[in-house]
């Protein structure tokens, strides 16, 4: 082969390695993404059924309930104009608490009923899962909005 | 008066970052002797001032002098005195501190172990490291003063998060810190080597001990980071694909693509551009990570304040480094000529995949990274993309690393034969499969994951020996204990760093394929089952801790008859911030841990007790204490300070041996 050829062929074969690499990024990446959805989106039937999603917003106040096994918790999340009941099976975050932002992902059942696989709470006591406090806002403008409309 | 005394010592050191950035500069370019030598003493007294303002610092945190804000807020009097001066740096002021302390402490480190560079070059590191500290001394003085006056006085700190009450956070971030400012060496060398017009082997061969050091750096930061969610966080995992691991894995990619492509540049002089490219990049990277990490863009533990103008300043600072850099580089790589030509079958190939395969990785990891927080910032949506989407990507792009990995080694620079290498690997990449197969069925599980990891970890194991036993072979006759000895510490690093992912490699694959969990509800005296353990539940007890309050449970865990450990999770609650947390017991083996946490009490005497079972975790921790000796033993090799002192001597001749 000639040096030039073989040049060429060293290119050809790095710039197929690195096109054949980056396809594989952008597949896994269209595969795996998890949307976000505000509790008054899953009410509006925004979201989608069959696939994991999250939702974000408060826990309501005096919906943590224990079933008999101890392990399944059931809570809803509010964005304090829609809602959305959760159950989960597992150890909550231990900054978990009524009346605080979380951010569930898993999937949403027939029965409206959200499935969750993660629960996630805030990091310590100042701040709240952005996303949660997206929901919130989101949920409080669009009230806002209604009411300028009216 | 010692905070005022810090502020003052932090002023002082910016006007000597300022000197050290612009006289050297200045004189390396007209050639002044008087000039250039400037930098040095400037290097010394910025270190020298920001070493008094941190040590003050300090001295307001052991003091408890809650006048000061950040004491306030990051410290309490009950706090235990080693996290009184660790949490210095658990938030955002302090940290800042001690990256810039960092930063200097690598700059003075240059200037006594690189003595030999030419005045010119060495004036130019030490001006671009004067930058960047000026960049970053300036940020911590106008946006994030840590000497900030309370007043009046809080008659009581609000301690420091609980979460960072660890002694894995008192080595963490100083380890990750010296790795992501030591990638700010790199950087220096090449800025400094593309102002000069030298981008030959002599710049390589200067710049490498120095990218090692700070690659090993960074490799302990992240072990040890890693191990500190897994027993911190109280549900077992060792890497959650969070932005802010990401974060300090990205240049952690690209660190270990510049190091390999490093060693062409200096044994072949080829690559010479893609090097340069690699360590603005890798630098870039760390600067990028500082942002996403200090910025609040992303909440996490890390996300210490929310300030637009922090994350602002940083992120002029990225675009202003990746712009002047990217900028000289389009401006002088032209002249660059390829280097050495190579084979399409040749070592030079094999390091190129590597690159080429480390580049997209990282690429993978920042796409899913950033793109995220930027759908977030054009309101388009809110989007999160987690651990699956990384587990897809890394599988498949790893796995050709590591096999090139393997067959890099024994592959001759500039042109191989490839029947020679089949003659010599087939044999032992045939023994990997069926060792990996075997062991799959072994363990019983055998999925095409765990059939692809324990092959690829055979090979690597068996490759080793393989490459050991050829390189003794290459002085026949000499006792093996001279042929040992014979060999130089840089290939020793090599061989020690590539077993280390081998080992890592084991360790992923077992806790991947057999690992259990079990969350389970329990009263006293009850017993559970998981993985051929019995844990048995003795209660809860109160207990009174220095800052914070207990529930210590005692968990018996035994095996048929045996009885292995008695493991005491807590649920503790820190008083000054009323905070809860779980504080996990781990029983550590060389082949599995046992890993038991409490969860809240659901009745009277019954609580949520999680186990977890996860068999040759360590491995993975080994693994990278192999890699981290390894590039020890890379940088300590004497080569360097042999080179060191010819280049000195004829720094001409040393420079035009690149081909």
């Amino acid at each position: 082969m000639k040096p030039r050829s073989k040049r060429l062929l060293l290119v050809a074969g790095a710039v197929s390695l690195l096109v054949g690499a980056v396809a594989l990024v952008l597949t896994a990446f269209q595969e795996n993404l998890v949307f976000f959805h505000t509790p008054s989106e899953v009410a509006a039937g925004k979201a989608p059924q069959g696939r994991t999603f999250r939702v974000g917003g408060m826990v309501e106040e005096g919906s943590i309930q224990r079933e008999a096994d101890g392990l399944t918790v059931r809570f809803v999340i509010t964005d304090m104009a829609q809602t959305v009941p959760v159950s989960y099976r597992g150890t909550l975050p231990d900054l978990f608490q009524e009346g605080k932002g979380a951010v569930v992902q898993g999937q949403l059942g027939p029965d409206g009923r959200f499935t969750a696989t993660e629960v996630l709470a805030k990091h310590d006591e100042n701040y709240m899962p952005v996303e949660a406090q997206y929901a919130l806002d989101a949920a409080q403008m669009q009230k806002a909005a209604e009411t300028v409309q009216q | 008066m010692i905070a005022e005394l810090g502020h003052f010592a932090l002023i002082l050191a910016l006007v000597l970052a300022l000197v050290q950035a612009v006289v050297p500069m200045i004189g390396a370019r007209g050639n002044r002797m008087a000039l250039m030598a400037v930098g040095r003493p400037a290097a010394r007294g910025h270190f020298l001032f920001l070493l008094v303002a941190y040590v003050c610092l300090t001295w307001v945190f052991i003091q408890s002098d809650f006048s000061v804000q950040l004491a306030a807020s990051n410290s309490h009097s009950d706090t235990p005195l080693i996290y009184k001066i660790t949490g210095v740096w658990g938030n955002h002021e302090g940290s800042l501190l001690l990256w810039a302390l960092a930063l200097s402490g690598w700059t003075v480190a240059v200037t006594v172990f690189s003595r030999h560079l030419p005045e010119a070059f060495m004036a130019r590191v030490v001006g671009v490291l004067g930058w960047i500290s000026a960049g970053f001394v300036s940020f911590t003085l106008f946006t994030s003063n840590p000497f900030d006056r309370l007043l009046p006085a809080a008659a009581q700190g609000r301690d420091l998060n609980p979460l960072l009450q660890d002694p894995g956070m008192i080595i963490h971030p100083p380890l990750l810190y010296m790795g992501y400012v030591g990638f700010s060496v790199a950087f220096a060398f090449a800025i400094a080597a593309l102002l000069t017009g030298r981008l030959d082997a002599a710049w390589a061969r200067w710049s490498r001990p120095w990218t090692t050091v700070a690659w090993v750096f960074l490799t302990a930061g992240i072990a040890v980071g890693s191990g500190w969610a897994y027993y911190e966080l109280g549900w077992g995992g060792w890497w959650f694909w969070d932005p802010v691991e990401n974060a300090s894995f990205m240049p952690w990619l690209l660190g270990t693509a510049l190091i390999h492509s490093l060693a062409v540049t200096e044994k072949r002089g080829a690559f010479r551009s893609w090097t340069v490219l690699l360590a603005i990049g890798a630098f870039s990277l760390s600067l990028l990570g500082t942002f996403l990490v200090r910025s609040g863009v992303i909440t996490s533990v890390h996300a210490f304040a929310t300030d637009p103008a922090r994350g602002l300043y940083i992120l002029a600072l990225l675009v202003l480094v990746i712009g002047i850099s990217l900028g000289l580089f389009a401006w002088r790589a032209p002249k660059l000529s390829g280097g050495g030509s190579f084979a399409l079958l040749s070592r030079e190939s094999s390091l190129l995949g590597n690159n080429v395969l480390l580049a997209v990785a990282c690429f993978a990891v920042l796409l899913g990274t950033l793109y995220p927080l930027f759908l977030d910032a054009l309101n388009m949506g809110k989007i999160s993309v987690g651990p699956p989407y990384f587990e897809a990507t890394f599988v498949p792009l790893m796995t050709p690393v590591v096999i090139l990995m393997m067959i890099g080694p024994f592959v001759r620079w500039k042109g191989d034969d490839g029947a020679r290498l089949g003659r010599m690997l087939w044999l032992s990449a045939l023994a990997s499969v069926i060792a990996g197969g075997a062991v799959a069925v072994a363990i019983d599980h055998v999925t095409w994951r765990s059939v692809l990891g324990l092959t690829l970890a055979a090979w690597v194991l068996i490759a080793s020996v393989q490459l050991l036993r050829r390189r003794l072979g290459e002085r026949p006759g000499a006792p093996v204990i001279n042929r040992l000895r014979g060999i130089p510490a840089a290939w020793w690093g090599m061989w020690l760093a590539h077993l280390g992912i081998g080992v890592f490699v084991i360790g992923v694959t077992m806790v991947g394929s057999l690992e259990q969990d079990l969350d389970v509800k329990m009263r006293e005296g009850q017993t559970t089952e998981l993985a051929g353990y019995t844990f048995t539940f003795n209660g809860a007890q109160r207990f009174a801790g220095p800052n914070y309050d207990a529930e210590t449970a005692s968990v018996t865990v035994t095996r048929g008859d045996r009885r292995i450990a008695v493991l005491t999770p807590e649920k503790r609650v820190y008083r000054a911030q009323s905070m809860p947390m779980t504080e996990a017991s781990i029983d550590v083996g060389p082949l599995r841990d046992v890993y038991v946490s409490l969860g809240d009490q659901v009745e009277p005497g019954a609580w949520i007790v999680s186990l977890h079972f996860r068999p040759f975790i360590s491995w993975i921790w080994l693994g990278c204490i192999l890699m981290g000796l390894g590039g020890i033993f890379a940088a300590t090799d004497r080569r360097y300070r042999k080179l060191a002192e010819r280049d000195a001597t004829s720094p001409v001749g040393a420079a035009a041996q690149a081909g």
